[in-house]
């Protein structure tokens, strides 16, 4: 097998091995150590002397066999210092496993998963040690892609990890109950993973892992160990269509190019068929949920050959249903827009007025970008114009911003030289 | 989400910072506030940078000469009433969050040990993810 070969079958087995010692040990810190040690000594044995029938067994009994020496000498050095704590030690370190299994499994890395997106974390530490223990990314590799220093990544994982121990989380499967909520919050760090995958930087940077593709392989994972769950094949869906327009959704130079502008041939028909036949089938079986919801609206703009040609309706129904779902005032804005693309922009605007009293989203840059859009659309460029420029001033997305401003700025010009449509501006 | 925090300082005497001309006691206790700030915003995994800068009086102003070539005045610039001193980048999971650390800033010990209440511009960095759905 080739190094490479070697590496890749490694990462995937890593939050495997390591959600089984942690289970077994319950320090994951340690736990951590020791199979950091196992998959060194898998990458320089493996790739001369073949790899064992057995690698996922062979890196459990050496992580293990590694915690052991570990305990070993913390415990000769701990009598030398404190007899009292040396039983508290041992009674730590050899706690039997809860039901007598010895081995490693698939639930292994799902209770990983569940560990690491425990709701006692905030998102970015969650975010942070998702990355780490079971997407297998470095500290380095964590901290480019959220472009903080690499320290600050490294602490920002320690805490977390400090935060899970005084939690007194046990490092077990949840219990049935808790299960849906756990779940909830694995998929819902998975998004978030994926949506700062659309951050814009300056300058790519060839170190900077791929946010998407993580998430987009963690769900893949998720989906690989429950396949009959709705949502995980849901959000899998969702995210593999709205990345199979990631080459037509910006333009050379980084600039945001919207649905209706895309050039359709551009995006990918691979993603939109898995994703379509994901979210097919995920439907079928019944009890929709959100992820299932926003992945069948994101398939019926995929499918469509341009925006005359999408079918408005049906989304203008799926918001309707995701809305009295969830109760999400984004949900409300998007139900908004396909309002209006179904009974016109007065009806629209409307809908989009009756969220100014909704504290979560007043004020929001997204309404005053709807509603530029929706008085456009209503042949009103002049209010048109000025919810753009209010929109451009408060959002924090440089190529939102940028074109958010040149919608306005093209609008002016309109309004100014009806025929000048076609003049070039600085940098065309 | 990034901030940015700047801190504002009043023009010192001769365009130095103020604290050129403080007793050694209330230098002291003014750096190690600032040594314990950084090294709380690093505990948490917010740091990102941290920057000071020289005083006024070693700045520049620089504009295109006609020749294209840069024209360069010299500071002190007595008209100026505040400056900025320095500035860091903190990733934080709120504004909120930000707003905490800027008020920890601005309560930085003065020459007399008592909190000078600095102004702390706070900006947020634009770095959030762009949708292509409207």
């Amino acid at each position: 097998m080739t190094d490479a070969a070697v590496g890749h079958l490694l990462r995937e087995l890593a939050p495997q091995v390591l959600g089984a010692v942690a289970r077994r040990h319950g320090d994951f810190d340690a736990a951590e150590d020791a199979v950091q040690e196992a998959l060194l000594a898998a990458a320089t044995q493996w790739p001369a002397q073949g790899v064992p029938a057995n690698p996922r067994g062979w890196l459990y009994h050496v992580a293990l066999r590694r915690m052991t020496d570990h305990v070993r000498s913390e415990m000769a050095r701990r009598r030398r210092e404190d007899a009292v704590a040396t039983q508290v030690w041992a009674d730590w370190a050899f706690v039997p496993p809860p039901d007598g299994e010895v081995g490693v499994d698939g639930d292994d890395t799902l209770v990983l998963l569940f560990m690491c997106c425990h709701p006692a974390l905030t998102p970015p530490s969650a975010i942070a040690l998702t990355l780490r223990a079971v997407g297998g990314l470095t500290t380095a590799e964590i901290a480019s892609a959220f472009l903080v220093p690499e320290a600050t990544m490294a602490q920002r994982i320690s805490r977390a990890k400090a935060s899970i121990k005084a939690s007194g989380v046990p490092f077990a499967m949840p219990t049935q109950a808790e299960r849906a909520d756990r779940l909830r919050a694995v998929l819902q760090v998975i998004y978030l993973v994926f949506n700062e995958g659309y951050t814009s930087s300056a300058g790519a940077d060839l170190h900077r892992p791929d946010l998407s593709n993580e998430a987009i392989r963690l769900a893949r994972a998720v989906h690989a160990l429950l396949p009959d769950d709705g949502e995980v094949a849901g959000l899998l869906a969702l995210m593999l269509l709205t990345d199979a327009r990631r080459a037509a959704r910006t333009g050379p130079h980084g600039e945001l190019i919207p649905l209706d502008e895309q050039d359709r041939g551009l995006w990918n028909r691979e993603l939109i068929d898995e994703g379509v036949a994901l979210v097919s089938g995920a439907l079928s079986r019944g009890s929709a949920g959100a992820y299932q919801l926003q992945a069948a609206i994101a398939a019926l703009h995929d499918e469509a050959p341009s925006t005359e040609a999408t079918d408005w309706a049906q989304i203008h129904a799926l918001y309707g249903l995701l809305r009295r779902m969830s109760d999400n005032p984004m949900a409300a804005l998007s139900h908004a827009i396909s309002a209006a693309m179904v009974h016109g922009p007065a009806v629209g605007l409307e809908m989009v007025a009756a969220l100014d009293a909704d504290p979560r989203i007043a004020g929001h840059y997204r309404l005053d970008a709807v509603r530029g859009h929706l008085h456009q659309m209503a042949g009103d460029p002049e209010r048109a114009i000025a919810h753009y420029r209010a929109a451009a001033r408060r959002t924090a997305s440089i190529p939102e911003r940028d074109y958010l401003l040149t919608k306005a700025a093209r609008l002016a010009m309109g309004q100014a030289e009806p025929k000048a449509e076609s003049k070039a501006s600085p940098g065309e | 989400m990034k901030f940015l925090l700047m801190m504002n300082a009043p023009y010192g005497q001769a365009g130095d910072h103020d604290i050129f001309s403080w007793p050694q006691e209330a230098v002291e206790a003014h750096v190690e506030y600032w040594n314990t700030l950084n090294r709380e915003l690093k505990e948490a995994g917010e740091f990102v940078g941290v920057h000071a800068l020289t005083p006024p009086k070693q700045a520049h102003i620089v504009r295109a000469g006609a020749d294209g070539l840069p024209a360069i005045t010299d500071g002190p610039f007595p008209e100026t009433k505040e400056f900025l001193a320095g500035f860091w980048t903190v990733d934080v999971e709120s504004a909120g969050r930000a707003h905490q650390i800027a008020a920890k800033a601005s309560a930085a010990p003065g020459p007399d040990g008592e909190p000078l209440f600095i102004p702390i511009e706070v900006r947020q960095v634009m770095s959030a993810p762009a949708s292509d759905q409207a």
